[in-house]
């Protein structure tokens, strides 16, 4: 087993074979991920993909099984005060205490937080709109989405964490949201880590990203990178092929007729060759969505074990 | 300067902020001289990351679409430039082609499209005056 810590980098977190059991069912296969200061990192998967799981271990609320986990370099189950007083934390469940009012949630949570920001905390009270005589229990949804983020802004933390932070929400909300990160990442030096399964929403705010598929992560890296090494193929075949044809490199293969729709990685010469052996030619190539190139790999999973449906 | 993204369009982000900027000082909707939003004030405004809008300004610059001013802020380039009518022309090559299928769909040929494009100027310049 290794027992040194990580070696120093600018990595604000910094995950290697991390992998967590819950009973029989693995959560999380061996992860390893870097997110390095300033960055906007998204993390893409499923329900039930292992996105709530891995932040858990972010926070340190569930320690690593096996491999390290390392948030300023430091281990979040062995330091957490060290660790939770420069991270800022909205949960999927934004667990508020129901019986409080507004402003003695804000007195409360301020507690905590020696770097609070009281006139930041009570600018961000107006911006969205919260009166503070207002009791938690009576908020509406999105009124409490903005309450957490509140609470997890107002003492301007080094990492933003956030999970499914727009999941059920209406598109005014989701707005307040994504310009909360965008206007954390556009103060220096500061990091934000968001799990999201509105893949418009990750390709449109982060910069880095990773994808989670059933506890693995199958992609990780700078998004242009990632977009640039995927490739949305359009082939015609001369003859109509009565079934999707199968096709060396391809992630995933739709259409009908003459044309069918090819996503590849990198690959693309493999592609075009395999293309010219079953008698077809690319017609268009294109760059894929973040979305066609996740449902893509999620079809490139289940598709395996099938046979003979047709 | 009003700009829209559509993150699902398989055009990179800030491809997209490239073109619409090259489009809107193609058709003279940006003068030159006249100043582009900082990149955290069109980040917050297009709610698109800080530093794709920056990739997006380097490359505009790259390009000499815009040039920055030392510490005060980034702004169109003087027009007239040979590449602002290089991108003036690459506009008027995609209308050209669409032009150019529609006709080829309905039958009629180059000829008559350019016959067709002479007809048209005399019309609208004889009404303009």
């Amino acid at each position: 087993m290794k027992t040194d810590s990580l070696r120093p980098t600018n990595a604000v977190i910094e995950i290697q074979s991390l992998s967590r059991r819950f009973g029989s069912r693995l959560a999380l296969d061996n992860v390893s991920l870097g997110v390095p200061r300033g960055v906007v990192f998204g993390l893409v998967g499923e329900n039930g993909a292992g996105k709530t799981t891995l932040i858990k271990h972010i926070l340190g609320l569930l320690k690593a099984q096996s491999g390290l986990l390392r948030v300023f370099g430091l281990d979040p189950v062995a330091d957490p005060v060290g660790v939770l007083g420069r991270v800022g934390y909205l949960s999927e469940q934004r667990d508020l205490p129901l019986w409080m009012r507004v402003d003695e949630l804000l007195r409360y949570t301020q507690v905590f937080y020696p770097k609070w920001d009281a006139a930041y905390a009570e600018q961000l009270r107006r911006q969205f709109g919260l009166d503070p005589a207002s009791k938690i229990k009576s908020l509406s949804r999105g009124e409490c989405a903005k309450a957490g983020l509140l609470l997890a802004l107002a003492h301007r933390p080094e990492l933003l964490l956030l999970d499914e932070p727009s999941s059920g929400l209406d598109p005014v909300v989701r707005r307040d949201i994504l310009e909360a990160i965008i206007r954390t990442v556009a103060d220096e030096g500061r990091t934000v880590f968001f799990s999201s399964h509105l893949l418009d929403e990750i390709e449109r705010v982060s910069d880095h990203m990773a994808m989670l598929i059933d506890g693995k992560v199958v992609l990780s890296g700078p998004l242009d990178a990632i977009k640039e090494s995927h490739h949305r193929l359009t082939l015609r075949f001369g003859v109509a092929p009565a079934r999707p044809p199968a096709l060396a490199g391809a992630l995933s293969v739709k259409g009908g007729g003459q044309e069918w729709t090819v996503i590849c990685n990198g690959a693309l010469d493999e592609l075009t060759a395999a293309a010219a052996d079953v008698g077809a030619r690319v017609v268009e190539q294109g760059v894929p969505s973040l979305e066609e190139i996740f449902v893509a790999r999620v079809g490139a999973k289940s598709a395996q074990p099938s046979s003979g449906h047709f | 300067m009003q700009i829209h993204i559509s993150p699902n369009d398989g055009v990179p982000i800030y491809l997209q902020i490239v073109n619409q900027v090259k489009y809107l000082v193609g058709s003279g909707r940006l003068a030159a001289g006249e100043e582009i939003p900082p990149i955290r004030v069109l980040a917050q405004q297009l709610l698109v990351n800080p530093n794709t809008v920056a990739r997006a300004y380097l490359e505009l610059e790259r390009a000499g679409v815009v040039a920055k001013r030392h510490g005060s802020g980034t702004y169109i380039s003087e027009a007239g430039s040979p590449l602002a009518r290089r991108e003036r022309l690459k506009i008027l090559t995609q209308r050209a082609d669409a032009l150019l299928a529609e006709a080829r769909h309905l039958d009629v040929d180059v000829d008559e499209v350019i016959k067709l494009l002479r007809e048209r100027h005399e019309i609208l310049t004889r009404s303009q005056k």
